[in-house]
């Protein structure tokens, strides 16, 4: 080996400590970008592999009743590659111990094998016999959520009639990897089913003998999707089509996709983090070592090395921390996301998973990391060539301050010790600078986090206890007269009702569009609240639509621009409408008209469709007893179940990872902060070590090391604080999707919390640092050169 | 015995006395005795120069009685009060009341101006002089208000001399004082030294390799491994600037 090598070998050692840290920095950014790329491919791939595997349909296309021979026509359509036509009804599930109806969907299965389209995997127990009208498989998630299983009876209420139907199997199918009830935004395995029956059994119960209700396409890879479904609209139209629409907006893929999406822009933002801090680390760490053996150097350069030699060990130090750390992470990475994988299958319910493992992330991830390390070094290491073996030799000429005389005027009122501190932070205001923003970022990211923490609690309060007053929203199978209000109201508990008409519809603005529905709601509701910026309720207006801000966004439309509604309920008119007013959501993306303005477009004057509750808390039992005796009832969603059902999603899906950014936040603060101040000191220890000789106490040492990091927080805190503001609505951003918003919001608390962590972080690092002092050898350390 | 803020200078009087004192690196068979067992008392006003190969203890038992290390077995009495027994924070006022450093290397704050530098111990010291006084008694008032990077290596170690001399020290410890200097550089600083001594009444005890050096000392020690060899005392000081180097 040659004596460079043994020395950089040795140098490793010595800074052991030192580039294991910055090692473990790296490796982590790897690690994250590894393993999260990973994941997502590996979703991605499972996803497409199941849809594959289980046909799912293409293009799904509900219709009131239309008959099976429009099947061929549809089938013959360019660009069609298979079709089924099922029955689909709403039912309700009735369960014991449970005081309110849940919903569910019934779906049929051909009664001569398994469907062309949207297959089913059997998770427990047997298929349906065509023999058996009462035998149905039930959703594996649903069955699991409240303790059943196959030769368990159900007792249904389907098209207004109740059956007694046997559970024969559980089942997963790629179209309920979320399941989501109508009316509802957030999907709950515990409050909606899905039951496949056989086709004979529940044509009979809802009435459609030779006809489907819905309609589901599969289309060949070069077909048009907006080509086929505006053929299909017009082909259903006469059969009361409610809109085809494609995979994209169903429900659940849409729910998979931002979920997926959430995780593709962590994998994106979070590792170059990391890289960015290991980069930061080690120019410092490569700084103060080359600093340190300048002499070593100046000797090196007088044997005859050259200085490319002596600048390649120094960058082999940095090459092997930086590729250790970095394969490390690869490694690690690949584990983890093996790891991680196993818990989203259960948590995306998929029945297998195609494991993915991306070597464009993991070259990238190396690639990246070591390049960042050397670029940060060769910074110092043109100090190297700018070396003369002579000057190598001597020691270190003494800082020049002259330049800080001119401020001497200013400085007069100082003692010496503060004077030391200011001089050192006027004469080197990049290197000071530099601390200040490595802190200021530290800051940032912890500031902005939190705040998001705050963001994510916001939207649920504001959602749940502000905007939304009731304590539960009751939906119809079909609109009833708005004499149910008062039938409603005449239940003894229920102290208050506000009236709803809720249709879909597909609101677009040009080429934007969103399939959505729209909101008719009184004039001034006083349970489901839309309000504006400043949270003051907004006045529906009768000729004019308010839209989230959310939505508006989406269909990049004005108060006072006109929006084209297309409602796909009843006579399904198309109506022109000004936007009135934008309304502060954060959940979903509602638009709101008044109901009689919306009633009188549909033709059908005093319609509901839904209503909302207040009840006496005390009588709950009787409301619910009294909601699941009545026969127009498709639904009753419970607010506290429903804001709890909204918690726990984003607690564990990709909102999960605020909590690990929060960490990392910290982790990353405290890092730069320890480091600065590490570095502080080892620059200062002659210094620091000739006051204690002078004769100076600890305490007043401390204060020259303590005063200078004292201002680099100080000066780290506004900055910081600001620019975690602005990095905040970036994160908000990035974690909001088509379900929730979540709001950047200033709180000033968690600004004063990070601001306190940074300056006690800084005073910790400050203090362990200060007592390496009195471990120092006051002797030795002055009489080294430098 | 606690120690007075400032005794009055008391000519001939000991102001160390140092008995059996060790100092033992390491244990078992690896270890090292730096010192091992130094009786030594010093005077009051002496110039005592401490010669001695590498390693021979004479910088050790300087750090030792200067109260920059401690020993591992002995006594060591600076005006009646044990060093040996002392607090870390007991041997910092000690170091800041009563005793001067000065250095091969200089060690001053490149961020402050000669000026200031002095300032630095005049600040904290209970009775010191005007930081300009003691630079011009080492021949700086021009300079004074230049930054060590503004300045040679002579007069460097002269401000780190006016710093060490500024506080009206007992007792100035000074470590190989010329041993980054040329010989004429290195013969105004022994000068400086001098005139110190003959001004302020100061003890001062020189570590040194230059065994020309002993000339200008009342007495000179000898060590070696870690004892004291022989003790030299000189009949007349001679002028620093007359010795040959």
């Amino acid at each position: 080996m040659a004596p460079l090598d043994r020395k950089l070998m040795r140098d490793l050692w010595r800074i052991r400590s030192q580039a294991a840290a910055i090692g473990a920095v790296i490796a982590v950014g790897v690690l994250l970008l590894v393993m999260m790329t990973g994941l997502v491919a590996t979703l991605d791939e499972t996803r497409r592999a199941y849809y594959e595997r289980y046909r799912l349909a293409d293009i799904f296309a509900p219709v009131t009743r239309a008959p099976d021979h429009l099947l061929p026509t549809v089938a013959a359509l360019p660009g069609v590659a298979g079709v089924e036509g099922r029955v689909q009804g709403a039912a309700l599930v009735d369960l014991p111990g449970v005081a309110l109806p849940v919903q569910a969907v019934a779906l049929s299965l051909p009664a001569d094998g398994a469907p062309r389209l949207n297959a089913v995997r059997l998770t427990a127990g047997r298929m349906i016999a065509p023999s058996h009208p009462d035998e149905i498989l039930l959703l594996d998630g649903f069955a699991a959520a409240h303790g059943l299983g196959p030769g368990d009876m159900l007792q249904v209420t389907m098209n207004g009639a109740r059956k007694r139907l046997r559970i024969v199997g559980l089942a997963q199918s790629p179209e309920f990897l979320f399941s989501t009830a109508p009316g509802e935004l957030v999907p709950d395995d515990a409050r909606f089913g899905a039951i496949w029956m056989g086709r004979p059994a529940l044509a009979a119960a809802y009435d459609m003998d030779g006809a489907f209700s819905e309609l589901l396409i599969g289309t060949g890879r070069t077909a048009s999707e907006p080509a086929i479904i505006a053929a299909v609209d017009r082909l259903l139209a006469p059969f009361g089509g409610q809109g085809a629409y494609g995979r994209a907006d169903h429900a659940s893929d849409r729910f998979v996709t931002e979920e997926i999406n959430g995780l593709r822009q962590s994998s994106r933002g979070v590792p170059p983090i990391f890289l960015a801090v290991a980069a930061f680390l080690l120019y410092i760490v490569i700084a103060r070592i080359v600093q340190s053996e300048r002499e070593q150097i100046g000797l090196l350069k007088a044997f005859g090395y050259t200085s490319r030699e002596i600048s390649g060990h120094y960058m082999k130090l940095v090459l092997v921390i930086a590729t250790a750390g970095a394969v490390l992470g690869g490694a690690l990475g690949i584990l983890s996301g093996r790891a991680l994988s196993g818990v989203y299958l259960i948590y995306y319910k998929f029945p297998f998973l195609v494991f993915q493992i991306s070597p464009g992330a993991l070259f990238i991830g190396i690639l990246v990391s070591v390049a960042a390390a050397s670029a940060g070094a060769m910074f110092v290491l043109r100090q190297v060539y700018g070396l003369t073996a002579a000057a190598a030799m001597r020691p270190p000429a003494p800082e020049d301050f002259s330049r800080s005389a001119r401020i001497g005027r200013l400085t007069g009122w100082m003692d010496q010790p503060t004077r030391m501190v200011w001089r050192r932070i006027t004469r080197q205001p990049w290197r000071i600078a530099g601390a200040v923003l490595g802190v200021a970022a530290g800051m940032a990211l912890s500031a902005a986090m939190t705040s998001i923490m705050s963001g994510f609690d916001r939207t649920i309060d504001l959602s749940f206890d502000v905007m939304d007053r009731s304590d539960m929203a009751v939906s119809f199978k079909a609109p009833l007269s708005d004499k149910t209000v008062l039938e409603l109201q005449r239940i003894p508990g229920v102290l208050a009702v506000e009236p709803a008409r809720i249709v879909p519809a597909i609101l677009s603005n040009g080429t934007r569009t969103y399939r959505g529905a729209v909101s008719g709601l009184v004039a001034t509701p006083d349970m489901n609240r839309p309000l504006d910026a400043a949270m003051r309720p907004i006045h529906i207006r009768g000729d004019g639509l308010v839209l989230s801000a959310g939505l508006a966004d989406l269909l990049d439309i004005r108060p006072g621009d006109r929006l084209t509604v297309d409602v796909r309920e009843g006579r399904q008119p198309v109506l022109e409408l000004p936007v009135a007013g934008i309304a502060e959501t954060l959940l979903g993306a509602p638009a709101y008209l008044r109901i009689d303005a919306l009633n009188r477009a549909l033709g059908e004057g005093g319609r509901v469709s839904t209503a909302y509750l207040q009840i006496d808390e005390a009588a709950a039992a009787a409301v619910h007893a009294a909601l699941k005796a009545m026969p127009g009832v498709a639904g009753v969603s419970v607010k506290a179940e429903a804001r709890d059902a909204m918690q726990e999603m984003m607690d564990s899906g990709a909102g999960a990872t605020r909590y690990i950014m929060l960490l990392i936040a910290a982790i990353i603060t405290f890092g730069i902060v320890y480091n600065t101040a590490s570095i502080a000191y080892a620059e200062r220890s002659r210094d620091l070590a000739s006051l204690r000789v002078i004769g100076f106490s600890r305490a007043e040492v401390g204060f020259v090391l303590l005063g200078e990091l004292g201002v680099i927080a100080l000066l780290a805190v506004p900055l910081g604080a600001a620019a975690g503001y602005l990095m905040s609505f970036g994160i908000a951003a990035g974690y909001s999707n088509d379900l929730y918003q979540i709001p950047a919001v200033f709180t000033p608390a968690n600004y004063g919390a990070a601001g306190l962590a940074v300056l006690l972080a800084t005073l910790a690092s400050g203090l362990i640092v200060n007592r390496r002092l009195a471990a120092a050898d006051l002797v030795a350390s002055l009489k080294t050169r430098e | 015995m606690p120690l007075a803020a400032k005794a009055a200078p008391e000519p001939g009087q000991p102001i160390y006395t140092v008995r059996g004192l060790t100092k033992v690196y390491g244990s078992g068979p690896a270890a090292v005795h730096a010192l091992a067992g130094v009786d030594l008392d010093v005077a009051e006003g002496e110039i005592i120069v401490l010669l001695g190969p590498s390693g021979s203890g004479k910088s050790t038992l300087l750090n030792i009685i200067g109260g920059l290390d401690r020993c591992t077995d002995g006594t060591a009495r600076f005006q009646g009060a044990e060093l040996t027994d002392m607090s870390d924070a007991a041997l910092t006022r000690y170091r800041r009341d009563h005793v001067g450093f000065v250095f091969q290397f200089y060690n001053l704050m490149p961020s402050l101006t000669a000026r200031e530098n002095v300032e630095l111990v005049t600040e904290i010291a209970p009775d010191p002089m005007p930081a300009g006084d003691a630079l011009a008694m080492v021949g700086l008032d021009a300079r004074m208000d230049h930054f060590p990077a503004q300045m040679s290596g002579g007069e460097q170690q002269r401000v780190a001399i006016a710093r060490a001399i500024a506080k009206q020290p007992r007792v100035l410890f000074c470590d190989e004082p010329t041993g980054a200097l040329d010989s004429k550089t290195g013969k105004a600083v022994l000068s400086v030294l001098r005139d110190v001594n003959e001004q302020t009444g100061a003890t001062v005890l020189i570590v040194t390799h230059a065994a020309a050096t002993a000339a200008m000392a009342d007495r000179v020690i000898h060590f070696k491994d870690g004892r004291i060899e022989r003790i030299d005392r000189n009949a007349t000081r001679r002028d620093p600037a007359e010795i040959d180097w």
